[in-house]
Formats: C-alpha cells, sequence, structure tokens
C-alpha cells in the first residue's frame, strides 16, 4: 500500500472525530479518549509521509480524482510532513495537558466545546500544512482560526470578549486581504494551483509579480505576527485558558511562517527586493519583540512578546535565500514550536501554583515547586539559545548562514540576532528570578488579573506536569538528534531552493 | 483583458468605505466594516475571472469554450461568501456580548494603553474622570 492513501486523513480524521464529539458531548470520557486516539494517530501518519517524503520524494494526492491545475493537490514534501509531524505532536501534548486540567477542575460546561473546536483547529493546521493550492490555503486558514476564535473566547468573560475582539477582527482584515491576494494572482496567472502558478508567474511582468509577492507577504506577515503587524499577538493570546495560549503560541504563528516559506520560495524565487524587505523585517521583528518583552510584568505576555521577537529568526533565514539560510529557518521552526508551547505550558503551571502570573507578586516558587523550575528553566535558556541546547544549534545554522552571506544587512541582521538572543536571556531570566528566586511570596489574588480560569488552585495535576515534562523532553530530544534534524532540514531546503521539484512532483 | 469600469469603481468604493468603517471606535461599525470589505474582495475575485457580461457556464452564443464564464471564481467567491457569513455571525455574537458586559458599543482601550495612562496621571487631563483615580 502506497502512503499516498494515507495523505488525507491528518485532515479528515481530526474533522469526522470533532463531528463525532459534538454529538459525544454528554460523554466527556469518551470525548477524551477520541481526541487522544485521532492525534495519535495523525502523529504516526506525519511520521509514516516524513519517511515517505524523506526516501521517494513528495508524495501527492489529486482530491476527487481531478488532474493538478483543476483540482485541489495535497502535496507532503519533506518541510510539509515535518512541520505536520511536529504540530501533530506538540498537539498531543497539549491535549494531555488541557485534559489534565479539565479533570483537575471537574465539570465545566466549556470543555464540551473545548474537544471538537481542538480537533477542528488540528485539521485546519493539517490542512495548511499539506495543501498545494492557494485557494485551500485560505480554507484551510479560515477552519484554523474559526476554530481558534472559539477556544480563544472559551470563557466568555470581559477580558476574554476584549481580546478576542482584536484577535478576530485582525485576523478577518487578514483573510480578506487573502482573498484579495488570490483573486490578483488569479487574474495575473489564471491559476491558484501552487505549482502551476509558480510556472505561469515567470511570464508575469517583474513588478506585477512583486506586487503579489508583497501581498502575500502582508496577509501571512500578519498571522506570523511580524514587525509592524504583531501588535494583535500580546494583546490577545494572554487571556484564553493556558493550553489554549500554548498551542497557539507554538503552532498559529508558524503556520504563517510556514505560509510565507512556501509562497516566498515556490511562487517568487529569487526576487532581490522581497529577501531585502525579508532581512528589515527580521531586524526589526526581533529587536522591537524584544524589547517589547524586557518591559513586561505579566509572565504570559513577556512569553507572547518572545514569540514575535523569535519569528525574527526565522525571517532572517528566509531573507538570507541561501540553501544554509533556509535550512536553519526550518530547524528554527520546529525548536521554536516545541520550546515556546513548553513554556506556556510551564507558565500555566506556574499561574497554577503561584497564584499569579505577575512577575511583581510572584516569588519564591522553587521552595515550593522545585520540579517546575526545573522545568521553566530547561526551555527558557533553549529559547535564549544555551548551548549545547536546541535553541543554540538552530541559531548557530542561522548565524553561520548569515556570515556566510556577507552582505552588509545580512550581518546587520546577524547582529541583531545575536543581541536578540543575549536580550531574551535577560528577559527570561529576569522572569526565572522573580518567580523563583527570593522568599516565598504570599498567594494573593492579582488584583488586576487577565485569566480568571486556573488562577490560585494551588494544585498542579500529575498529568498536567506530566505533559509539561514531556514536552521539555521533546525539546531536549531535539538537542540529541540535531545532527539528523539538520540533515533533514538541509534536504528540506534544497528542495525549497529547487521549486522545479515540487512542481514537477504536483503537476507530472 | 478587458474590464467594467462600473464593477472596478464599485470595489473601490467598497474597499474604502470598508476601511474607514473598520478604524472607528464603535464595534457595529467595524463589523459593517469588515462586510464591506468582504464584498469587495468577492468582486475583486469574480472579475479575476475574466471580461463580465457572459451567462455562467454557456453563452448564448452556443459556440463550445468561447462563450463560456470562467466557473472558478464564482466556486471560490461562493465559498468565500459562506466562510464570511459564519464569521461575521460569530463576530456579532462577540460585539454583543461584548455590549451586555461593558454596557458599551466601543472598542475597549488597549489594556497596556490604560495601565501606562495610569502611570502618569500629569499628562491625561483629557482623559475619562474614572481613570484618574
Amino acid at each position: 500500500m502506497s502512503t499516498r492513501v494515507l495523505l488525507p486523513l491528518p485532515v479528515v480524521l481530526p474533522l469526522l472525530t470533532a463531528g463525532l464529539s459534538i454529538v459525544l458531548a454528554r460523554y466527556q470520557r469518551l470525548q477524551r479518549l477520541l481526541s487522544v486516539l485521532v492525534l495519535t494517530s495523525v502523529v504516526v501518519i506525519a511520521g509514516l509521509l516524513l519517511h515517505t517524503a524523506d526516501t521517494s520524494g513528495p508524495a501527492v494526492v489529486q482530491l476527487g480524482g481531478w488532474v493538478a491545475p483543476i483540482g485541489i493537490s495535497l502535496v507532503a514534501d519533506r518541510l510539509s510532513a515535518l512541520l505536520l509531524l511536529v504540530s501533530a505532536t506538540v498537539l498531543l501534548a497539549v491535549l494531555l495537558y488541557a485534559i489534565g486540567q479539565g479533570v483537575a477542575d471537574g465539570r465545566r460546561s466549556p470543555l464540551a466545546v473545548f474537544h471538537p473546536c481542538y480537533l477542528v483547529l488540528a485539521a485546519g493546521i493539517s490542512m495548511a500544512f499539506l495543501t498545494g493550492d492557494l485557494f485551500n490555503l485560505f480554507v484551510a486558514f479560515e477552519v484554523m482560526l474559526v476554530a481558534s476564535y472559539v477556544l480563544i473566547t472559551l470563557d466568555g468573560g470581559a477580558a476574554q470578549v476584549r481580546a478576542g475582539m482584536t484577535y478576530v477582527v485582525v485576523s478577518l482584515l487578514a483573510s480578506v486581504l487573502f482573498v484579495t491576494a488570490i483573486g490578483l494572482v488569479y487574474a495575473a496567472t489564471g491559476t491558484v494551483n501552487m505549482a502551476d502558478a509558480a510556472e505561469r508567474l515567470q511570464d508575469v511582468p517583474d513588478g506585477v509579480r512583486l506586487v503579489l509577492g508583497l501581498v502575500l507577504l502582508v496577509v501571512f506577515g500578519i498571522k506570523a505576527a511580524v514587525f509592524p503587524l504583531f501588535s494583535w499577538l500580546p494583546d490577545s493570546y494572554p487571556t484564553a485558558p493556558s493550553p489554549v495560549t500554548a498551542v497557539f503560541a507554538g503552532l498559529l504563528t508558524k503556520v504563517g511562517v510556514y505560509a510565507i516559506l512556501r509562497t516566498q520560495t515556490l511562487l517568487f524565487p529569487d526576487s532581490e527586493v522581497i529577501s531585502q524587505v525579508l532581512l528589515v523585517l527580521a531586524v526589526l521583528t526581533m529587536v522591537v519583540g524584544i524589547l517589547g518583552a524586557l518591559v513586561q510584568d505579566d509572565l504570559k505576555r513577556l512569553l507572547s512578546f518572545t514569540i514575535v521577537s523569535h519569528i525574527g529568526y526565522m525571517l532572517l533565514g528566509l531573507g538570507l535565500a541561501s540553501k544554509a539560510g533556509l535550512a536553519g529557518a526550518i530547524l528554527y521552526t520546529v525548536h521554536h514550536i516545541v520550546v515556546q508551547t513548553t513554556l506556556f505550558l510551564v507558565a500555566g503551571l506556574v499561574e497554577r501554583r503561584g497564584g499569579t502570573s505577575s512577575l511583581r507578586l510572584s516569588g519564591g516558587l522553587q521552595h515550593v515547586a522545585p520540579l517546575l523550575a526545573v522545568l521553566y528553566l530547561l526551555p527558557a535558556l533553549s529559547l535564549a539559545g544555551i548551548p549545547p541546547l536546541s535553541g543554540f544549534l538552530a541559531k548557530l545554522g542561522l548565524l553561520q548562514a548569515g556570515v556566510a552571506d556577507g552582505g552588509v544587512l545580512a550581518m546587520v541582521a546577524v547582529a541583531a540576532a545575536v543581541a536578540t538572543s543575549l536580550l531574551t536571556l535577560y528577559a527570561v531570566g529576569r522572569a526565572w528570578s522573580e518567580v523563583f528566586w527570593g522568599p516565598v511570596a504570599d498567594v494573593v489574588a492579582d488584583p488586576d488579573r487577565s485569566d480568571s480560569v486556573d488562577v490560585g488552585t494551588a494544585r498542579t495535576p500529575r498529568l498536567m506536569v506530566g505533559a509539561a515534562a514531556l514536552a521539555v523532553v521533546g525539546g531536549l530530544a531535539i538537542t540529541v538528534v540535531a545532527g539528523p534534524l539538520y540533515g533533514l532540514s538541509a534536504r528540506a531546503a534544497d528542495d525549497l531552493v529547487t521549486p522545479s521539484r515540487y512542481v514537477e512532483a504536483v503537476l507530472r | 483583458m478587458t474590464g467594467n469600469l462600473t464593477l472596478a469603481l464599485l470595489t473601490g468604493l467598497l474597499y474604502t468605505v470598508g476601511t474607514y468603517l473598520l478604524l472607528q471606535r464603535t464595534l457595529t461599525r467595524v463589523v459593517i466594516g469588515l462586510g464591506l470589505l468582504g464584498h469587495g474582495a468577492n468582486l475583486l475575485l469574480l472579475q479575476a475571472g475574466g471580461p463580465p457580461g457572459r451567462a455562467p457556464f454557456s453563452g448564448a452564443a452556443g459556440t463550445a469554450g468561447d462563450g463560456v464564464a470562467d466557473p472558478l471564481p464564482q466556486a471560490m467567491v461562493l465559498t468565500a461568501i459562506v466562510i464570511t457569513f459564519g464569521v461575521s455571525a460569530f463576530l456579532l455574537a462577540l460585539a454583543y456580548r461584548s455590549w451586555v458586559l461593558t454596557g458599551d458599543d466601543e472598542v475597549q482601550d488597549d489594556v497596556e494603553d490604560a495601565r501606562i495612562a495610569r502611570q502618569r496621571p500629569d499628562r491625561h487631563a483629557h482623559a475619562h474622570p474614572e481613570e484618574l483615580s
């Protein structure tokens, strides 16, 4: 049996189960079991797809049997399959964490909605990674976003509605721009199949192509929280329940980054202007993001700003437009998905245990919960890029690629990357000393707390800690398998710099 | 490619009005603005399908191929309309929830902005009185 048959399953399975899950809303145990089973099978399928993509080239399925430029193609090349595997694993870990939290907090009404929405989110993310069609990518984004709208406003409190409003309006604006971009691409090329468009765009005048590239960059830049378009992120993420924030932090922005990687390398290769723009944006995103993180008092807000800042590293790799740069960007994306999710999971635990996520009010948590201190420290150091953790290896790859490029802008970006790395260490270190060191703080209710979900219960269920520990171990595992993983990233990057392989696989 | 000036102008108008309404502070206007922007985008997509005025699918002339309108943008616009419809419904529910919670139809102040404003009492004589306390 060819693994091509498996290709639609990461999308179809979660969607079907989401429907089943709504029907089974009364049987919460069954709901949980189903969600875990489905996401586990998606992990296995993604692993098989990655193996196939790595050994025998991209797997392609034409949905409904329609030939390529007419029907919708699903494509799993190395980049898609790798990100699919990582995201499915992260989704599973966060699901376990959420189940642990849900079980501990007893029967809550939103939980019945949580599982179906979470599965729809998983389906949307998988579809975004697998699709080879621009309009289908729009649909995938919408599937993912609609689920995320529900998840981010799960509690329906004033803070969630205020944050959710910003999030929904900004996402909706991005969607409108996306439809506009699709309309423009269709007008210019007469196709929305990405492989077909890649060929036809070569005949389009340079100016038009540049505009199309920039419009798509703006669209995905909003989703990925790139410099001038990031301000919605730190406002909306921290108010959601911790597992939701964790999965958004790890995955949603990275789907945007993936879309930028895919469209810019496939549709608009060798565009000097866009590369330069990307490098400038990378520098600004890194620096502005981390400066924002430095002044935050809330742990979750601080971490939200580090997401923004570290998106810059991925843009840096893409902006270099070299094989090494792209390989670094891919490795960095994998590392960042895992580490950022872990940090938010641990932040959720800190908030539960310490009663607040405010740095000012908390303190001395290492005396109360030493395990939590270790769980925070490892991913935090990895984020800052301390050797031998995964962040160091990913950053090293990017910096070497930057130095090899040798251009003025590339060198500036390398300098900014190093400075951002140091400032990240300062930011997460400050959070560490405020939260874990010092005298034990009394658990006082935070006067203007944003998260009413799980604050101050002081109970940290084993499943939650276990899931967070699993994520930390996953982050450490990246270090262990860094050699083969970098090899895989380099091969994926090689695919990206020769878009003809993708086009060949889809169209012929 | 020949275009239709009326449609082009209408698209531009929808984008303009939509953007203007989106920048207002009242949530109702924001929702309407997004709806108009969505219509503008859909019209743009429709125009990408080729010169207007042809019958959908099969033309009146009966000549194969020549008189056929491109069905793909129409299918895509339909999908986009359905999605916009669903999301608008959610957005309206959210706006209503916001109105129930705050008794106000305005977009709430940014948390950080409010915090910074509180730290600088000397600089905001024009702010609301309750924020001064």
